[in-house]
Order: structure tokens, then sequence, then C-alpha cells
């Protein structure tokens, strides 16, 4: 089942140097206000912090209580107070009533705000009209990266795409490019970089701006090339259900930087277990990135292994009992435990998806994806919408219906719409407006003859308004192409062919055979080309933003060359994980993944909705 | 999905999809059971002593600590060497360059146009057209003005502030060097500077006349109107988006405010309000429904309340409400109007057949409520009579506007009994769909008789196994297989 790798396969530069940096980093501010403090910590950092530090890391440093970040008065004695928390103008708006509060109350305290990865002028704007500036102190924690695998690193910032690619704020740029400067100067020097997207080339061009600034040591390097990639490039493929296993338990369970919660239905005891999700896990790491349909083979012969391996015990004699016990047990009985735990999740998959007619989910995404009997798709969603079945799941449907079909007909999306608002909400309003300012929900429209339009009002008016004009139908003409990109790039195989979904031949195997994620896809394409000659048609649909640029000198080291760091700017999920590792051991490379955060179906569409304050 | 049966069936047989089912329990399921039997019979062995410490969980328990400043050292050392890195080119990175600066002022005529006292040359300036962007004499050498925290330039200024470094834009009075100070924010990509500038540009500047230069500055006016949403400074977003001319925005930005209302009738008049602006005609009419529902919901709520309070009613008795009515979506209040007020005539509020006309719901919708609610009361009468009075042809069959194994979907989520699914189940078209459908709620009547009128031998002498020993099941089996009058095809 485990795929042999490559024999000439490169090994993995050691990430777990970042994990230190960053700890050591948090413990030097941490001794900038020395004495005892009792630390706040933002929710979303609780995690995150775990994976690098634990309580008595911190306690060693005076911390002497931990609270979360809620936005509720502090009951804290302490007379030292530190913040630990992203850069939000909300969290930094409860920390100012905080402080106010206290003086009003003439209790004195000292306060300590680190912000991370960076702090923003807009928070400490907030400090300023709040009248505090100066009675706190602020700091920075460079806690840019998270391993969370051996060839996963998270930048945990779900709010990237939201603020990037909704909202049309950069302040994330620098962040992304700090990032890529960090790893260039751990594991660099990179000798190419390729990429695409608007996001990508400006993270590119901040990460330039910041090697030319500092002055970094010449080393042996360990990455050789880089590609970056915009979520918006692609929307289809996290909009797709996941059925690799790895991308299935985070699409049922979430798994939460890199940690899954199983409750009493796959623990069969009474209570849940979090469990890390890594390489580590020796079951775990064997079939997450294989098709579900494969996994169960592989937990039988598992389970019938572990029972021989027990049975030995019968007839040992107390030499080789003893020797067993101090060798083999331990092993096998961790084994154990994970093999219970996969089962029970297995199982659990099983029956969450028999519930909700899974096959005939699938059934319509792979017609959506094929552009084949889409009025069928349409009912199925109807029928979807009308049963009050999860409002999320509609939303996706609904979006990934828009983009392959370059946008619903009038008369199928004023209907749709309404039946959504009836469903699950008028509230939804706001919901449908973002998700129409993104590209992904839109009413068709008439395709060539705005262009002529275009031309002709840009005559006509001035150039501001043509420019506001050009940008909507770029935006519009963006998302309107995936069936020519599919026929361009083969994304969906012949129908009519058998997939093997135990030999996979290609990157389709974790949509079942059905699709080829468009993402990894171009990356494939790029690093066959050594760049995008020959793809011009396809940049071209994707609205271009593609560049691909070679350092001045050439890092000769052959392995590095073959290690990829994949840079996704506002998240990937972890079926395109399994792709790319697939496809670094067809082609003898090996993939970083370096992503904003892990997506999937659901956080994206929860990113966009709006029917809450 | 109501795809034509040569379709399905083709879809069906395509190897590519055959590879796995998830409906497909006997295989890969029983196997799946197997194995965790397997692993469950030696879980005792194992738990002889059980140390907890092999599965990595994620808690705050202790480890030793690592060297503290060793990274810092270590960053800091990085920084030292001189070695210079190789130079990557510069990539055009989408936003227009300074020099095309929307306002009418070029940035060479700036620079131009400057002089000590800060005037400048309008006329000037705006036909030189071959003067360099970079008029390098006027960039002092660094050191020359190191202490002077208010001599650097826009594009220095910006530069410091990416790094974090202290500026002070006091410095930049006219208006030609704001614009210029934020369209090298514009061209640094650096959000974060952008939105500084813009905060200090909203202090020092006329509303009019930063709106005015917002119109043309995209990228700016996005962050700026991320800012405010930010900031929640809802009345200076409603004159920017007013000033734009961005009606419909307007509108969903005071919709969105509702959100925030608790008490309903506050929040009943407050759509009510919402009702004059400016949506797009579709969208007016579902903030028309928003409103009508609630006002509806509030009528409802109060008389139900009432109701259940007075003991009298015996649904209410039978069937305690489980939250209030108030706020859920359409559907959900035509549910709750099908399972408490199902018979009530059409001139009331809660009737269901007021509440589809009012808010003109699809048949399609109407059958599949009524129909979901009807079943969790078990009332199976009245789910009969929803595929029956629709019998308006003649026709004695059953018919529904949604697909019989969708129905049998419904009931069966409701816990209907297996005579009341076999009905609907024998209803379905698809032979192979009737059959699964049959195979998974044990309707052996149906399986059986599917088999006789596939005239499929074989298929009927496996399911005798599967059946009971001895049962009706399997005497009407042997009964067919017995009877010579029927010509197998196999």
């Amino acid at each position: 089942m485990a795929h042999s790798a490559r024999r000439d396969s490169p090994e993995l530069p050691d990430f777990s140097l970042l994990k230190r940096l960053a700890r050591d980093q948090l413990i030097y501010l941490l001794e900038q206000l020395p004495g005892k403090k009792d630390l706040f910590i933002e929710a979303d950092l609780m995690s995150p912090l775990d994976r690098i530090a634990n309580v008595s890391t911190l306690k060693q440093h005076e911390v002497d209580k931990l609270y979360k970040v809620e936005y509720k008065p502090v009951i804290s004695t302490s007379d030292q107070l530190c913040f630990l928390i992203r850069p939000r103008i909300q969290t930094v708006k409860w920390i100012c009533d905080v402080v106010n509060a206290d003086k009003a109350a003439g209790k004195f305290r000292r306060y300590k705000l680190i912000f991370t990865p960076q702090k923003f002028y807009a928070c400490e704007a907030v400090l300023e009209e709040q009248g505090i500036f100066g009675d706190v102190t602020t700091d920075e924690w460079a806690f840019y990266l998270l391993p969370l695998d051996d060839d996963i690193i998270s930048l945990e910032l779900p709010e990237f795409f939201r603020d990037n690619f909704l909202a049309g704020d950069q302040r994330w740029v620098r962040t992304a490019g700090s990032t890529l400067h960090l790893l260039h100067s751990i594991y660099g020097p990179f000798s190419k970089i390729y990429g695409i997207g608007r996001c990508s080339k400006m993270a590119y061009e901040s990460w330039r701006e910041q090697v030319e600034e500092g002055e970094t040591k010449a080393r042996q390097a360990e990455i050789g090339n880089v590609f970056l990639i915009d979520r918006d490039v692609d929307f289809v493929t996290p909009l797709c259900s996941q059925v690799v296993y790895e991308g299935l338990v985070d699409d049922i369970f979430r798994i939460k930087c890199g940690c899954v919660e199983f409750g009493p239905d796959v623990t069969s005891s009474d209570k849940s277990m979090k469990v890390m999700l890594n390489s580590q896990d020796k079951v775990f790491n064997e079939i997450r990135n294989e098709h579900f349909s494969n996994v169960f083979g592989f937990l039988s012969q598992k389970a019938r292994n572990l029972q021989t391996a027990y049975d030995k015990r019968r007839g040992m004699d107390i030499k080789q009992m003893k020797t067993f016990v101090s060798e083999e047990l331990k092993g096998l009985k961790q084994e154990h435990r994970l093999l219970s735990l996969h089962i029970g999740a297995s199982e659990s998959i099983m029956k969450k998806k028999t519930k909700q007619d899974f096959q005939e989910l699938l059934k319509t995404e792979h017609s959506l994806l094929e552009g084949f009997e889409i009025r069928e798709c349409i009912s199925f969603i109807e029928e979807h919408i009308n049963r009050q079945v999860s409002m999320i799941e509609s939303l996706r449907l609904l979006c990934l219906l828009s983009i392959t079909e370059n946008g619903l007909l009038p008369k199928d999306y004023r209907s749709l719409k309404a039946q959504y608002l009836q469903s699950y909400g008028v509230d939804h309003l706001l919901t449908f407006a973002n998700l129409r300012q993104l590209g992904l929900l839109v009413e068709q429209q008439p395709g060539e003859t705005l262009t002529v339009m275009e031309s002709k009002v840009g005559k006509l008016v001035n150039d501001k308004t043509a420019g506001k004009l050009t940008d909507a139908f770029s935006s519009l003409a963006k998302k309107s192409n995936f069936r020519a990109l599919s026929k361009k790039l083969n994304l969906v195989p012949k129908s009519d062919e058998e997939y093997d979904l135990r030999v996979p031949r290609d990157m389709a195997y974790i949509f079942s055979g059905a699709y080829i994620p468009l993402s990894c896809k171009l990356i494939e394409q790029v690093l066959e080309r050594d760049g995008w000659t020959g793809l011009e048609e396809v940049t071209r649909l994707l609205n271009g933003h593609e560049f691909a640029v070679t350092g001045s000198t050439k890092s000769d080291t052959n392995d590095a060359q073959r290690i990829v760091l994949v840079m996704f700017l506002g998240g990937c999920t972890f079926s395109e994980i399994s792709a790319l590792r697939f496809l670094g051991r067809e082609r003898g490379y090996k993939f970083i993944v370096v992503t904003t955060a892990i997506t999937n179906s659901s956080r994206l569409i929860e990113a966009l909705l709006d029917n809450h304050v | 999905m109501m795809k034509s049966k040569p379709d399905e069936e083709d879809y069906w047989n395509s190897s590519k999809f055959k590879a796995f089912t998830f409906d497909d329990e006997d295989d890969e399921f029983s196997r799946l059971k197997e194995s965790k039997q397997a692993v469950n019979s030696i879980r005792r062995l194992v738990e002889e002593d059980d140390d907890e410490d092999d599965v990595e969980k994620v808690s705050w328990s202790g480890e030793p600590v690592g060297s503290i400043s060793w990274s810092v050292r270590e960053t800091a050392a990085s920084n030292q060497r001189t070695d210079r890195e190789p130079a990557f080119p510069k990539i055009n990175a989408d936003t227009p360059t300074v020099s095309r600066s929307h306002s009418g002022y070029s940035l060479s005529s700036l620079f131009k146009g400057k002089t000590k006292t800060g005037s400048f040359q309008f006329s000037d300036s705006l036909s030189d057209s071959s003067v360099r962007l970079y008029a390098p004499e006027l960039r002092k050498p660094k050191s020359e003005y190191k202490d002077y925290v208010s001599d650097w330039s826009p594009e220095e200024t910006v530069h410091r502030m990416q790094q974090g470094k202290a500026v002070s834009l006091e410095k930049f009075r006219s208006l030609q060097d704001k614009l210029l100070l934020l369209d090298f924010s514009i061209s640094a990509h650096d959000g974060n500077v952008i939105t500084a500038v813009l905060i200090y540009l909203k202090r020092t500047l006329s509303k009019e006349v930063l709106f005015r230069e917002l119109e043309s500055r995209q990228t700016a006016l996005r962050h700026f109107i991320h800012y405010l949403t930010e900031t929640r400074d809802q009345r200076l977003l409603l004159e920017l988006l007013r000033a734009l001319g961005r009606t419909e925005d307007i509108a969903l930005l005071q919709y969105k405010e509702h959100l925030s209302i608790a008490d309903e009738n506050k929040r009943r008049d407050f759509l009510k309000s919402c009702l004059s602006l400016p949506f797009s005609p579709e969208d007016s009419a579902h903030v028309q429904d928003h409103y009508t529902l609630l006002e509806r919901q509030i009528i409802i709520e109060a008389t139900d309340r009432q109701a259940e309070r007075g003991g009298k009613v015996e649904i209410f008795q039978k069937f305690p409400r489980r939250a209030s009515i108030l706020n859920m979506p359409l559907i959900t209040t035509l549910y709750y109007c099908c399972f408490y007020h199902y018979t009530e005539s059409e001139g009331t509020y809660s009737s269901p057949l007021n509440v589809r006309q009012t808010f003109r719901i699809s048949e399609k919708q109407f059958f599949v409520t009524a129909l979901a609610a009807r079943a969790k009361l078990k009332a199976w009468v009245d789910v009969d009579a929803l595929f029956t009075s629709r019998n308006w042809l003649g026709f004695t069959r059953k018919k529904s506007p949604l697909g019989f194994h969708r129905v049998v979907d419904i009931l069966q989520k409701n816990s209907a009994p297996t005579q009341v699914l076999q009905e609907y189940v024998g209803l379905v078209d698809d032979a192979e769909l009737r059959i699964s459908l049959a195979q998974k709620h044990k309707c052996h009547d149906i399986i059986i008789n599917t088999y006789r009128d596939l005239k499929d031998r074989q298929q009927l002498l496996g399911y005798r196994g599967k059946v009971e020993r001895g049962s009706v099941e399997e005497r009407k089996i042997n009964e067919l297989l017995d009877n010579p009058q029927i010509r197998w095809k196999n």
C-alpha cells in the first residue's frame, strides 16, 4: 500500500528548528517583563502555542496564571498583565477597556501587548485613540511558521483568505514576504521562484526587497525551488468533497493545528480523545494519502498482522517472553492503540457518509466537474436546499455550479437564491453579496457582448470609470474559464477508462479518478517546463499574474533542486497535499507545503458567511 | 436525482465509479467490522498496564526548556555576515507605479515642481513629460539628514514604515505630499502601511477631499472600507459609500444592523424601515419577506405561547415546543405551522396554506416540508393524503413532485414503520434503486416481487439465503421458484 519512493528522493530539511526559534523568541519577550505576570492568550493562538511550548515553559518565565482572551472584564489580581494576541482591532479595543477600567478604579498595573506575527499601525492607532498609548508596552513575536508535519508548515492565519481576497486588504502581504524571507535565510538560498496570482506576485516583491535590505550568510541550499500560488487561482479544488483519508478526517472531524478530537463514537469509550495526526503516527502515515476505499483493506491487514504478532506469545518460555515484553510489546501496544482509533474513525466516517447520500453527492460533484447533466445537478442542489440539509453544503454546491458553469443562468440564480433564503434565512443576502464580490457565485453574463461594450464604453467615459469597468470585467472573466482550462490541462480524465484507485496513475485519484486538482496540475506543468512557456493560453484563462524568476547565482546541489516549496496564499487542502506527495513520488521531487492555513470547503464557505454580527 | 434510466445505469456501470461505493455495506464495511473485532479482542491484553503514554496528546504538560537566548544570538549573528545573496529580479506586481498617479499629478511633476517653500507649479510640470521619474539630485545622502526624522521623502517614509521604524507623518501637509505618500504605500503593496497612511489622511483631510481622492485609488479605497468596517465606524462608511454612489452596498450595510437588535419588536420595526432602502428589486422583495415573516412570527409566537401555557391544546401538551419560532427561516416556520397548525383554515396567520401563499413557496418545497412535518408526527393518514390529494387527473397511482426514493428517505429519517416505507419503496421507478432501498429497509416482499418481475431466478435463489429460515418470505420464494408458469431468464 505505501508507495515505494524513488530511491534518489532527497531528504526533507529539518523544520523543528522553526519551532525552537519561535519558542526562544517568546521566552525572550516574556523576560522583557520581569517578575510574576498573568498571560492572556488569544483563543486561536492557543493551539499553535501548544505545539511549540507548554505550561512549564511559561511558568519558568514567571507566568503565573493563563487566561483565554474572551472580551470580558478581567479578574486577575496580578500587577502585571501580558497579552499574547493577533493584531486585531477588536482585541486591542478590549485591552483598552481593561486598562481604562483599571485606571478608573485607581488600580496600577503594568501591561505588555505581544502581537504575533507582527503589529499593525491600525492597532496602535486604537491604543492612541483610547488614551493608553504609553501606558502599555508593545512588542512583536515573529512567530510566522508552525511546522505541522515533516512537509507541512502553516502560518495559522485563516483570516488571510477573507482579508486578502474578499476585503482586498493587503495587510498580510508583508507577512507572506517575511515568511519566505525566514525560510530563505535558514534553508535557502532559493534558486528559482515560480508563481501565479496577484498576491503571490506582491509577496514575491516583498520578499525580494527584504532580501536586498538584509544581509545573509552564504550557505548550502536545502530548498532550491519555490512555487507561489493564490487561492483564487483555483477555487474548484477546495470546494470538492475530500475522499482521501486525511482530507476526509478533516472534512468530518476538523483537524485543528495538526490535531483532531475523536468523540466517543470513535474511541468506543465514554470520553473524547485528542490525537495528533502526523507522520509520527505509523498507522496514519500509511493511510493518510490513500483513497478511502483502500483504507479498509489496509486496516484489516494490519489487524491481522497485529493478531499474529500477539499470538507469537503463546508457547514462549520465560526468557523469550521477557524479550518479547521488553522489545516488542510496547510497539505492538502503540500500534494497537492507533489501529483501533483509525478503525473507529473509518467506521464513524462510513456511518455518517451512508446516512447523507454521500454517493449521490459525489456523483453530482463529478457531473459538475465534467459539465454533464447540469439540470439534474441543479435539481439535486435544489432538493438539498428544500430539505434544509446543511447550509454550508448547499452553498458549496451552488458555488461549484457557478464556477464550473461560468455563473448561473439569471433565472436559475434568482430561483436558487430565493429558495436558499427561504430555507436558511434572509440574513444570507449578505453572504450572497460576498460570494458575488469574490466571483464565487454569480449570474451568467452574456460573454462576448461585454467585451465589445467595454471597449465602446471605454472610449466614451474618462479613464477612472474605464479602469473600474475593466476591473469588474476582468474579475468576471477570471472565474469563467473552468471548462476551457479543464480541456486544456486534461483535468477530467476520460470517463470510459478504467481507474484503479489502488494503483493511482495520476493525481486524479484523490477525487476518485474524476478530477485532477487544477492547483497541483499547474505546479506539475510549470516544474516540468521549467517555467510558463507553452502555457500562455492557460495563464490567459487564469487572468495572468504568472511569473518565473531565477536567482543570479545558481546553486548546483542536486538535492536542493528537487526540493520544492509550494506556498498557498489563502489556504490549501489536505487533498492537495496528498496530490503533491503523489506527484513527488512519481517525479522524484519532495514537496514542502507552506500555507496560510489548512482549509477545506466548509472553512472556505464559512469565511464568507455574513449572517451574524 | 432524476437521471433517465439508461444514463443512470451507464453511470454506475462505468468502471470509473464502480471502484468503491459508500453504500456498499456488505463487503468493505463488514471487513472493517471484522478488523475491529480482531482489534477489540486483544484490547484486554493491551490494557493490562495502560500507561497512556503511547498516543501523543495535546496538553500543557511539562517538558524541559531549551536554551533561551540561542535563537536570538543566532539570528543576530546571521544578520552580520556580509556575503551577498543572489539578487532576484524585480517583477511588475499589478499596482500602477506611482508616476501614474490618478489624481492628475504625475510623480515627476511633483519632484520638479517642488520648491523650497513647498509651492507647486502646476502648468509647468504637467507639460513636461520627459523629466526622469526620480530626480536624484533631490536625494541627499542618508547620512546627511539621519537625525531629522522629518526629512524623509515619501518613498523613504513608506520604506521605514514597512520596517516598523519610527516616522512622523506630520510633515506631509500639502495634498500633493499626502497623495504621494499614499501612492508610494500602495505601490509597496503593504496593507499595514496603506492603512496607516489612510488613518493619517482621515485625520488631516476633509471627508470630501479624501473620498474624492480615494475614488480613483481602488486599492486604497478597499483598505479604507475594511478599516472602517473593523473599527465599526458605520457613519463614516455610509457617508463614503454615498459619496461613491454605491447604493446597494449602503442598503446591505444598513440592513445588516438588524442582526445586532435582540428585541423582536424593535427588530421588526427596524426591518420595516429597511424597506425603503435602495436594494436591487430582487433583494427588495426578500427584505419585504423578511419583515413580513418576523411580523407574523411575533403574532404566532404570542398566540402559541399562551396556548401552551393554557394547557388546553393537546398538541402542545404532547409535543412541547422546544424553541421559539422567532427569527427562524421561512421553511422552518412552515414546518412549524405544518406541525402545530396543519388543519387551520387559510384565513389564519399560522395556517400552512396561508404561509405558502404569502411567501410564494413552490409546490415541491411545500410538499417536502409538509411531508417531513406530518411524518414526524407519525400522521400517516396525512402523509398518504399528500400524495392522493394530488390525484385530480383520475390516476389511481400516487404522484409526488419529489422522487419516491427521496420520499422514502424522508419517511425513514422520521422512523416510519416498515409497512409504511414499503408502500413508497414499491413506487420507486428504477428497479435497481428500488431493490437497494428495499434491502436497506428490509422490505422483503418488494425484493421478491421485483426479482419475480425481472424473471431473475439466480437473484431470487440468492435472496432465499438471506431471509430467515421458515419465514413467510422463504415460503413465498419457494412457491415462486416452484411455479412452472414463470419463464426464468436464468
